[in-house]
């Protein structure tokens, strides 16, 4: 429900050391409200370094962040503003949890944001119940949860503050088949019934490929390659180029093609393969 | 940022200062540090201050870098400097003030002995890889071991504290961020607030650091580790003559020391 642009947005590491890094170099773009954005990249190429900017974690060397037309950075108001406005989860975010109840880890956002008790625990009902953390859950200690349902628990403090702009970093790192399934359909739900624009940091191709509308491709702090799945894996090539995979049925519509099996059109789904297939008379 | 604390930080290099063992670099700064207390007059602290810049040129180390790892001294420094400046009895510098030409004297000096003192410190742990510092100093303590001193253990945990402190730094940084992107505020609200703020820092903090200690032993029990006896090296510290050259001029410069002492200068 928010609009986010991004012009011409730098960040320099430990500048002036000999450690100096640019991690990210004059990045510039719009994601409109609602649109559910894939970020890829290689190991290093920006794509964490990118997101903390947009809830003013980190801020930007040069360059600007506007959230709604509003520059984040203004002063110091607008910076803790923002971060209501636009939740994220880190990396492996269940390391961060330190209540002694779920309820109350859950509650830590909402909290922080000033709302009333009965305000706060709606909220977290809710939350909970978007990444199927059942109730019987809420007194236990997060610390004795099972991995998956840390990182959901986890999660659910994030959407607990009902953010119009939902950034995950690869809300999947090390879950079992399963528990990413039942994570990317928590994140597909809020989505649907909150109408948040979501961004999601991806290894996983097949995932991005199935979930998202729109694919930005880092390489080296830049964007190259920006535009919907179709288009990105249209281009696969470029992709094995920097460093990244294609999803499955890219890469083996691609070997069939190179054995002389004329598939037509971009392939980036399992759905789509078996109409080319079908199409060509193969089954 | 937490990470920019330059704290027994290491900058790798490949100069004559880095290439020294570790031993040698040790024993120099035991030395360096007895030539610092010996310094009486102007003479000695001038070639102690010759001495430093000279290390410092050779190891490409900036004085940017030694002064920003005095930052967090520089209270204490003060606060020697100020106290000795007053509290010296001797021949007021003006008429009617309580700072005198001795106050002044000493002060300068003392001054001079703790920046010099951080300085040729933080010329070893920038030119030194913390693994190199420990193993030279296991060299360097192995005969107390005869009087039943854990050398090894007290070392390897040395070690494995220095290794971590990075981490540790960076694990904060990473909490610290998760909890502010939930709205946590660290910086407004008065004393006790603000206490009980770092509360969702130090648990996932401890948290970790005990899952982390536990990995690690794991881990080093299961490739055989067993405490030092019977350990051999990867990398053997050996004597060069660079070494043998570093540290005839280490001696060299206490005994320059010991002379202009002695002739009062
Ligand atoms: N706190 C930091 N201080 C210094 N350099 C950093 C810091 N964080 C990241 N970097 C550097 O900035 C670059 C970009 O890092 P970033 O974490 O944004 O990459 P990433 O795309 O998220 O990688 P990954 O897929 O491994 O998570 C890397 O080269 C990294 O070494
Ligand atoms: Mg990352």
């Amino acid at each position: 429900m928010s609009d986010l642009r991004v012009e011409a947005l730098t960040h320099v590491y430990s500048a002036g050391t000999p450690f100096e890094k640019t991690a990210i170099q004059d990045i510039s773009l719009q994601i409109p409200s609602g649109q559910f954005v894939g970020l890829l990249g290689h190991t290093g190429s920006g794509k964490s370094t990118f997101i903390q900017h947009l809830n003013a974690l980190l801020k930007p060397t040069s360059g600007k962040v506007l959230v709604d037309g509003e520059d984040i950075n203004q002063d110091k108001k607008t910076r803790r503003a923002v971060k209501n406005k636009v939740g994220l989860v880190f990396q492996y975010p269940e390391y961060q949890l330190f209540e002694e109840t779920v309820f109350a880890d859950i509650a830590f956002g909402p909290k922080n944001m000033g709302l009333g008790k009965e305000e706060i625990e709606q909220r977290v009902r809710e939350a909970a119940h978007f990444v199927g953390v059942e109730e019987e859950l809420f007194q236990r200690s997060p610390l004795e949860l099972s991995g998956g349902q840390k990182r959901r628990v986890a999660i659910a403090g994030v959407i607990a503050m009902r953010p119009g702009i939902l950034i995950l970093d690869e809300p999947t790192a090390g879950l079992d088949p399963a528990g990413c399934r039942q994570i990317l359909d928590n994140i597909c739900t809020y989505r649907r019934e909150s109408g948040a624009t979501v961004i999601i940091v991806s290894h996983n191709m097949d995932d991005a490929a199935r979930l998202t509308e729109r694919l930005i491709v880092f390489n080296h702090g830049t964007v190259a390659m920006d535009g919907s799945p179709e288009q990105v894996f249209s281009r696969p090539e470029e992709l094995i180029k920097i460093g990244l995979s294609v999803p499955q049925a890219t890469s083996l519509a691609m070997a069939l093609r190179e054995k002389g099996i004329p598939l037509q059109g971009s392939i980036y789904t399992h759905a789509q393969l078996m109409a080319a297939l079908k199409e060509v008379g193969v089954c | 940022m937490l990470k920019d604390i330059t704290l027994g930080q290491f900058f790798p290099g490949d100069t004559p200062v880095h290439r020294l063992d570790p031993r040698s670099k040790i024993l120099l700064l035991i030395v360096f540090i007895v030539a610092l207390f010996m310094a009486s007059g102007w003479a000695g602290y001038g070639l102690m201050i010759l001495v430093t810049a000279l290390c410092m040129a050779i190891s490409h180390i900036s004085p940017r870098n030694i002064f920003k790892g005095l930052k967090p001294m520089l209270l204490i420094i003060v606060f020697t400097a100020a106290l000795n400046l007053l509290y010296t009895q001797g021949t007021p510098l003006f008429p009617g003030w309580p700072i005198t030409r001795e106050g002044l004297d000493r002060s300068i000096a003392m001054v001079l002995r703790i920046v010099l003192l951080i300085a040729g410190t933080f010329l070893l742990t920038y030119t030194t890889s913390p693994m190199a510092l420990t193993d030279g100093m296991e060299r360097l303590l192995n005969p107390l071991k005869k009087i039943g001193l854990p050398v090894h253990e007290i070392t390897m945990m040395m070690s494995m504290a220095l290794r971590f402190i990075p981490t540790l730094i960076e694990e904060t940084d990473k909490i610290m961020s998760a909890q502010k992107a939930r709205g946590a505020d660290f910086e407004n609200g008065n004393l006790l607030q603000r206490a009980k703020a770092l509360l969702p820092i130090l648990v996932p903090l401890f948290v970790s650091s005990f899952r982390r200690a536990d990995e690690l032993a794991v881990a080093m029990e299961s490739r055989c580790y067993h405490g030092g006896s019977g350990r051999t090296r990867m990398k053997q510290l050996h004597f060069q003559a660079l070494d043998l050259w570093a540290l005839a001029l280490g001696a060299l410069l206490l005994a320059a020391m010991i002379l202009l002492r002695h002739f009062g200068l």
